[in-house]
């Protein structure tokens, strides 16, 4: 099996990594990084719990292979909270209960920034179309849109 | 037992009832959620199955050369040899023997997608590559997928031993059912299928196990553990002593029944790390879960007979029920008690007949989806008073309210023998009515209609039966195939600390998604006097727990909810005893309050809860002689209120007494060329007692709600008449997305049970419960058609259209 030497910006640090021509994004950034906070629902670019930012662009790290990252600046949910302090999507999906079993929520919270950060005035039908693109078996759904709404007013606030 | 005594509730609860942020919240937030796919150990070893490409077939031989020539495969496990390592699964199906059921299929494989082998390697993709040059030679048998011909004597059988393809068959009768159809003046008349659908959680099983020889010990890490008091079963699946092995829970990205004690994945991983003497982990794929996964929903078929009185007045319902089991039939008929539970939903009725038929047939094997059988009694029995209503030209709002068990009937036995603690249904009607604007739509509907727009309106009311007793393991059987078993306990232990933190231990695997460690954060800050953040809530392995069952028919809550009302009483009372020495007070004049001690009358005089622990922890031979050191109390919470089946299973006795209600009222707007489905209004309101944690029940009732629009409109594990599985991935099984999903309106009213600590019902599973029964009202209010088979995708209901015009 051929490997490939890659290098890759994650959460603001540089990496280095010797990979797999085969190993998908999603395993390297959990099982070579140690980043598991990208999780894995169904590697088939169905589900959207794999989603991780590439240049601020949500991507399904399932079906991407890592040797394609090279170079790139990838963003995933740990990037979000780095010390004690949470982001306001995170605080504004607790208050919200936007999330049960926490699996779907990753990839929730970074198509969630991706969205408000292209649109931060976004309505609710505009959240719940942005989100369709992950599933959740959890919530319905609802209260993801909430959080999003709310947490979207809290960041254009933070802005102004 | 007999019946419990009725509680006094507290008028005034401090945390109970408060929709606090989820304690379990910021780890998941942080994707911190220590998932077992997260779990990782040096020198450890990943598994791949190999699985069946036949649906029917006798194993001629197997060939694992070219698998084990590859390089980082470590063992390989086959059909051919699984039973020198493993006993068979766990099984409370009802002969074991004539059915039986290892890990991967022996002889003969029985649907497509069963394990042939099993390959250890040093990476998954390693032992995914060797799984695929394992070569296994079939003869190919017929394939059996229809329930119906699964009856005929010409069959394929799927089990040899059985000698017909009917493991259970056994009619019931619950009370007078001739004499009231004798007493009908109208009796409606039907047929209904229930598809197959599954919780499909976005997280699959995984296990990861470590044997140790020195010691003998095996532990496995799960993200499955239940029926923790039944996990003896396991070990002697294993074949290893039951004090030997330790199964540790993590939390479960999901299951919705999914992961309800699914066992195979760890039985798996563990015989793999007998074998290599390395740990093993194996996590399912998404492929492993839908076609391998043993949790399959229900998949009947109904003949449905229901009797009333010309004014619309419910007498009794006969039911001739097929289910379709798949290959194995782990629970038995068990889908049914939850069925016979509620089986007259919330109206009167005197009797009840259930002529049971379970069938095997080349599909995957059922298990358990959020409802476990009882959204489809609910479904078919609302289908059938929707029915009556047309057949009586009568609103279909108002032939429900004039059946209503009324609040003084309380506690209302129905014919099966199970009790309705309590309820208030015309309550919750009024609420979801008022809730939905019903009125208002019915207008807005006519002139909807005037301009061509297909509107329909469906309203259900049903009935949420909540914590199940093992009596309806076996109450099936004249004789119980194993024990006559009653115990399904729940247990906690709370241990304050020296500087009064409190933590409190679980034992089970109960972090699926419900709010297990809010509700228990919640019941210690009301018990204790504590902060709900402060409280710490950590899991205990299976192997140092106590007895404990773990979330299943909605009975955590209660559950664990009396195991921590239980343990704080008896630290309460140690409590008491240190203060009163410490207050130099005699303790009967002591009055708990706000989280400390103080003397009747003088409030000053007081000692908090911290101040207690400090002297319980440090200060032994200040104390009375027989104090002994630490503030630490465990409580095993047994089932409330149980009550045993009469010999002649006419009665089944209590086994689930503890029924929330709920009222759902839909407005759909249908498109009678393309079949889709599109949801003006949605209104819910819920009745599950005492709320603990209004949000996460709305939460619950919303995610339930939109899963039952699921199995009603879009999934299905589709089996073809070869038994190919058409639905093997998200592509094809299609799970509703953001814009497949209605806003709810969601209303809660509170009966509280007279049974249970602070009058609590469960309530994981009742959007699903409900949902089936007002959308295909609806649809059918729209479209003038007559739903009888889910789900209703599309496709069907475009071809019901065309068939009606
Ligand atoms: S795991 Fe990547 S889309 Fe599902
Ligand atoms: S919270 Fe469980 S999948 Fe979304």
């Amino acid at each position: 099996m051929s490997t490939h030497d890659i290098t890759v910006t994650i959460n603001g640090a540089m990496t280095s990594a010797n990979v797999e021509s085969r190993r998908s994004l999603a395993d390297f950034l959990r099982h070579d990084v140690g980043l598991v906070g990208t999780h894995i629902g169904c590697e088939q670019g169905a589900c959207g719990a794999c989603t991780v930012l590439i240049g601020g662009r949500s991507v399904r790290s399932c079906i991407m292979f890592a040797v394609q990252a090279d170079g790139a600046d990838i963003q995933t949910v740990e990037s979000l909270a780095p010390g004690a302090e949470m982001h306001p999507l995170q605080e504004a999906f607790r208050r919200h209960q936007g999330l049960q079993c926490g699996f779907c929520t990753p990839g929730m919270l970074l198509r969630s920034l991706e969205l408000i950060n292209d649109n931060p005035d976004l309505t609710a039908e505009e959240a719940r179309e942005g989100i369709s693109s992950n599933m959740c078996r959890c919530t319905g759904y609802q209260y993801i849109v909430d959080a999003v709404l709310d947490a979207a007013a809290e960041m254009r606030a933070e802005e102004g | 037992m007999t019946v419990p005594e009725v509680r006094q509730h507290p008028e005034h609860l401090e945390w109970v009832g408060k929709s606090i942020p989820r304690v379990e919240d910021p780890k998941f937030l942080r994707g911190r959620g220590n998932y077992i796919d997260d779990y990782e150990v040096p020198n450890m070893l990943e598994v791949a199955v190999a699985r069946s490409t036949m649906a029917h077939a006798k194993i001629l031989s197997i060939d694992t050369s070219a698998a084990e020539a590859v390089p980082g495969v470590v063992a390989i496990v086959t059909s051919e040899n699984v039973t020198d390592h493993v006993n068979p699964m766990p099984d409370f199906g009802p002969s074991p023997d004539k059915h039986t059921w290892y890990c991967l299929a022996v002889d003969k494989v029985r649907y497509m997608g069963e394990g042939v082998a099993v390959v250890a390697a040093t990476s998954r993709a390693i032992a995914e590559d060797a799984a695929e040059l394992i070569e296994v030679e079939y003869e190919p048998l017929e394939p059996l997928t229809d329930l119906l011909e699964a009856l005929e004597d010409d069959a394929p059988l799927i089990h040899e031993a059985l000698e017909s393809n009917i493991p259970f068959q056994r009619n019931f009768t619950f009370g007078d059912v001739d004499g009231d159809f004798a007493a009908a003046d109208v009796i409606v008349r039907d047929t209904l299928w229930w598809g197959r659908s599954g919780g499909q959680p976005l997280e699959t099983v995984g296990a990861v196990a470590d044997y140790d020889a020195a010691t003998g010990m095996m532990t496995i890490h799960v993200n499955s553990m239940s029926f923790t008091h039944f996990l003896f079963l396991l070990a002697n699946t294993l074949r290893v002593p039951s004090n030997k092995l330790d199964l540790q829970p993590h939390p479960s990205g999901g299951s919705f029944g999914a992961k309800f004690f699914e066992v195979k994945t760890a039985t798996i991983a563990a015989m793999m790390a007998r074998i290599t003497g390395r740990p093993v982990k194996f996590m399912q794929d998404r492929l492993d879960n839908i076609a391998n996964g043993d949790h399959h929903g229900s998949d009947r078929y109904y003949e449905v007979e229901l009797a009333a009185k010309a004014d619309g007045t419910l007498l009794s319902t006969r039911y001739k029920v097929v289910d379709n089991y798949g290959a194995y039939i782990q629970f038995g008929v068990g889908q049914h008690g939850n069925s016979l539970a509620q089986a007259v939903g919330p109206y009167r009725m005197s009797s009840i007949g259930y002529d049971l038929t379970a069938v095997l047939t080349n599909k995957c094997q059922q298990g358990a989806y959020r409802g476990f059988g009882s959204e489809v009694g609910n479904w078919i029995l609302e289908r059938m008073v929707d029915l009556m209503a047309r057949e009586l030209d009568m609103d279909p709002v108002d032939i429900r309210r004039m059946n209503f068990i009324q609040p003084d009937q309380f506690p209302y036995f129905i014919p099966t023998g199970n009790v309705y603690d309590s309820g208030d249904y015309e309550a919750v009607l009024n609420k979801t009515m008022e809730l939905s604007d019903y009125k208002g739509w019915r207008e807005r509907q006519a002139e909807m209609r005037a301009e061509g727009r297909h509107i329909g309106i469906g309203v259900c009311t049903c009935q949420e039966r909540s914590v199940f007793s093992a009596t309806e393991f076996w109450f099936w059987f004249d004789e119980p195939v194993a024990a006559p078993v009653t115990s399904a306990p729940e247990s906690v232990t709370l241990k304050v600390d020296a500087m009064g933190a409190v933590t409190a231990t679980l034992y089970s695997n109960a972090s699926w998604g419900n709010s297990p460690e809010t509700m228990v954060a919640q019941f210690v800050a009301e018990e204790l006097g504590v902060e709900p953040e402060d409280v710490s809530v950590v899991y205990g392995g299976s192997n140092q727990g106590m007895p404990a069952t773990g979330p299943g028919g909605s009975r955590f809550t209660i559950m664990v909810g009396g195991a921590v009302e239980g343990a704080s009483q008896s630290i309460r009372a140690k409590a008491a005893k240190i203060a009163a020495h410490l207050l130099e007070a005699n303790e009967d004049d002591l009055v708990w309050e706000n989280g400390g001690f103080a003397v009747r009358g003088s409030p000053d005089q007081r000692k908090e809860l911290a101040e207690i622990a400090l002297a319980a922890h440090m200060f032994k031979h200040s104390l009375p002689e027989e104090i002994e050191t630490g503030l630490e109390a465990s409580h095993v919470q047994d089932h409330p209120y149980t009550t045993m089946p009469n010999p002649e299973r006419t009665n089944l006795g209590v086994f689930y007494p503890f029924v929330g209600h709920a009222s759902h009222v839909v407005v759909v707007e249908v498109d009678p060329e393309t079949g889709r489905v599109e949801f003006l209004d949605y209104a819910a309101v819920h009745d599950c007692g005492t709320v603990v944690n209004p949000r996460s029940v709305g939460g619950q009732v919303i995610g339930g709600t939109v899963q039952g629009l699921g199995s009603t409109l879009y999934e299905e594990f589709l089996y073809d008449e070869d038994g190919v599985l058409r639905t093997p991935s998200f592509a094809e099984y299609l799970i509703p997305s953001a814009m497949d999903s209605p806003t709810l309106r969601v209303g809660h009213n509170e009966t509280p049970s007279p049974y249970t600590p602070y009058g609590i019902k469960g309530g994981g599973e009742a959007g699903r419960m409900m949902a089936p029964s007002a959308i295909c009202a609806a649809i059918d209010d729209a479209l003038g058609i007559r739903i009888r088979r889910l789900p209703a995708t599309p496709e069907r209901i475009v071809e019901m259209v065309d068939a009606k015009d």
